[in-house]
């Protein structure tokens, strides 16, 4: 399976509204590690090394 | 006397005194208040339909300045549906190109390539004077027709009694004041709306701690007709977004994006805006062309609503009873499809063939659009205007991934533009009983497709329609003095299949007086045709 970056994510506003909504109540730093936990939870669903290595290098 | 709070545009409705100012309090059935787009297309609405409907405005005409600009496709097609939408489509400017910046690079350029198959695009862009001035000529040749519409210029509600199936309105004139009686009073007064300070009626919700500059130029060069919007623009002194589009007569809309604590004297200054404008203009030519400052002016905003659009015999439409952020050009779009619901349920309630608990389905249905306008224009400014640390660092990540990555662009939110809301699950509305195509399912507004003799949404509205498609038979539905006309297409269009058959032969669809689907059958059924209207006026 190839890294999607097309459009995949239904009612994208709805989805940046949640995301964003679910810092709320948190500092800075708070915040810098919630997106740490958040980006090993979604690496672990994808699971497929060569994915995450495309998404590492999409990121940069 | 009358003070004038602005000056207007067009004179529309000059002052002429009437026979009311010399009476006893005489009684109208409908009072609109307010003769902007609203209360203007309300009273072209009601009349049309043969229901008497009395605006009064404190001014003679379209205010002058800058007010809305953007018309949405919704609003064309209710306009189409009254008579007055040809002239704003042929005034109006339609764009499909739009770019966006972010700093100095551009970001991705889109083309709206709108869905084929519909009357009206998308939307236009059309300055309100012209708005309203097309709404008051159709207004002029509906009276000329006989449609009972008055409109009086100069006449300021300075006052109001509420009683149990009444309203007194105490009225001010160039000739002094008079009273008059509304059995129904709508206030389309405004954000402002002096009515509903009148009543003591609170207007809550969230202020954007935000100043926009808006700067209108003429300018005769050769410019793309595109939209362009900047985050983070390069140009000097130009805040946080700004914003460049095309409305008729040469005219182009800009929009810079101030921040908070501003030297509003200091920001109007003409030299200070004129360099501003350079740079963005200069910023992709190179060049400077010639342009003159015709509107400048910097406003804040709010997104707010009443609690409730209805108290008792006085209801509320238009900014009046709801105010968003401009992003998504959701005011005057979504006042005038509040106007458009509540015509049709106060005509039949005025003649007496609908209860007047239908008006109450009006506050419950709009109060829901207006929430979801809301949502959706407060979502718009929190991307273009982030709250905190983190939602900075998540939206200038959308932006940088937006350059290069496709997925990235659909969250990227400058402003989401004006649709209708669907009403699903709301009382009034059902049963599907289809399992259709999900645009044209109950609650939503009827999509437009090519009919042999044009489109189908000239065919629908103002009264109950009920609609064969394909191998469905028809029969007249009577349902007492309530009209309900029937159409039958056996032949659909591609587009008419696709949009209201999917892969079935034949369906029938009950259709509101404002073009939304109450309910879809497979087959006719004339007495579930009739439960489902009994549903939609509420007749229990």
């Amino acid at each position: 399976m190839a890294l999607t970056l097309m459009p995949n994510i239904p009612d994208p506003d709805g989805f940046y509204d949640e995301l964003l909504h679910a810092h709320d109540a948190l500092n800075d730093q708070e915040s810098e590690a919630f997106n740490a936990r958040l980006i090993l939870i979604l690496a672990n669903h994808i699971g497929d090394r060569a994915v995450l290595r495309a998404a590492l290098e999409a990121a940069k | 006397m009358v003070a004038k709070r602005y000056d207007t545009a067009f004179d529309l409705y000059p002052y002429a005194k009437v026979a009311d100012q010399d009476a006893a309090p005489v009684r109208h059935p409908v009072v609109i208040v307010g003769g902007g787009p609203v209360g203007l297309s309300l009273a072209l609405d009601l009349g049309k339909k043969g229901t008497p409907a009395l605006v009064l405005d404190d001014h003679e005409g379209a205010g002058l300045g800058s007010k809305a600009i953007c018309f949405a496709k919704r609003t064309l097609d209710i306009a189409n549906r009254l008579g007055a939408s040809q002239p704003m489509v042929d005034k109006g400017v339609v764009w499909n190109v739009g770019r966006v910046f972010h700093g100095d690079g551009k970001l991705f350029s889109f083309d709206l390539l709108p869905e084929a198959g519909h009357r009206n695009p998308a939307f236009i862009n059309l300055q309100q004077p012209y708005f309203e001035k097309f709404l008051v000529d159709a207004i002029r040749t509906a009276q000329e027709a006989g449609a009972p519409i008055e409109l009086r210029g100069s006449n300021c509600v300075t006052g109001l009694t509420r009683h149990d199936d009444y309203t007194t309105l105490d009225v001010d004139t160039p000739d002094g004041p008079y009273q008059i009686e509304a059995d129904y009073l709508i206030a389309c007064d405004g954000a402002r709306s002096p009515i509903r300070d009148m009543m003591g009626l609170t207007f809550d919700g969230r202020v954007f701690e935000d100043n926009f500059l808006i700067a209108d130029v003429r300018m005769k060069a050769a410019f793309p007709t595109e939209r362009w919007f900047w985050f983070e623009p390069p140009f000097e002194h130009s805040g946080q977004s700004a914003l460049l589009h095309k409305q008729p007569d040469d005219i182009w809309r800009i929009d810079f994006q101030l921040g908070w604590d501003i030297d509003r004297a200091k920001e109007l200054d003409p030299d200070r805006i004129r360099a501003r404008v350079d740079a963005m203009l200069s910023s992709q030519t190179g060049t400077v062309p010639d342009y003159d400052l015709v509107w400048t002016s910097i406003y804040t905003f709010q997104c707010r609503r009443m609690k409730k659009f209805r108290h008792g015999r006085v209801l509320f439409a238009g900014d009046s009873a709801h105010q968003v952020s401009p992003f998504g050009a959701r005011g005057a779009n979504s006042g005038v499809q509040d106007s458009e619901n509540l015509a049709w349920k106060l005509d039949l309630v005025l003649k007496g063939l609908a209860p007047d608990r239908l008006l109450d389905s009006y506050a419950t249905e709009r109060e829901f659009g207006a929430d979801e306008n809301i949502l959706n224009a407060s979502r718009a400014t929190d991307f273009m205007t982030p709250k905190s640390r983190v939602s900075q660092v998540f939206r200038n990540a959308v932006l940088t991934l937006a350059k290069d990555h496709a997925f990235a662009r659909p969250l990227v939110n400058s402003g989401r533009l004006s649709v209708p809301c669907t009403y699903d699950g709301f009382a009034h509305f059902g049963p599907d009983g289809l399992d259709g195509p999900k645009g044209s399912r109950p609650g939503a507004t009827c999509p437009d497709a090519p009919v042999t003799d044009g489109f189908l949404l000239d065919h629908l509205g103002d009264v109950f329609m009920v609609l064969g498609l394909g191998n469905a038979t028809l029969s007249p539905v009577q349902m007492g003095a309530v009209p309900v006309q029937t159409l039958s297409i056996k032949a659909p269009s591609p587009e008419l299949q696709e949009r209201y058959l999917g892969r079935h032969k034949s369906g029938v669809y009950l259709i509101r007086p404002d073009q939304h689907v109450v309910a879809r059958w497979a087959e006719f059924d004339a007495a579930a045709i009739k439960a489902a209207i009994a549903t939609a006026i509420d007749k229990r």
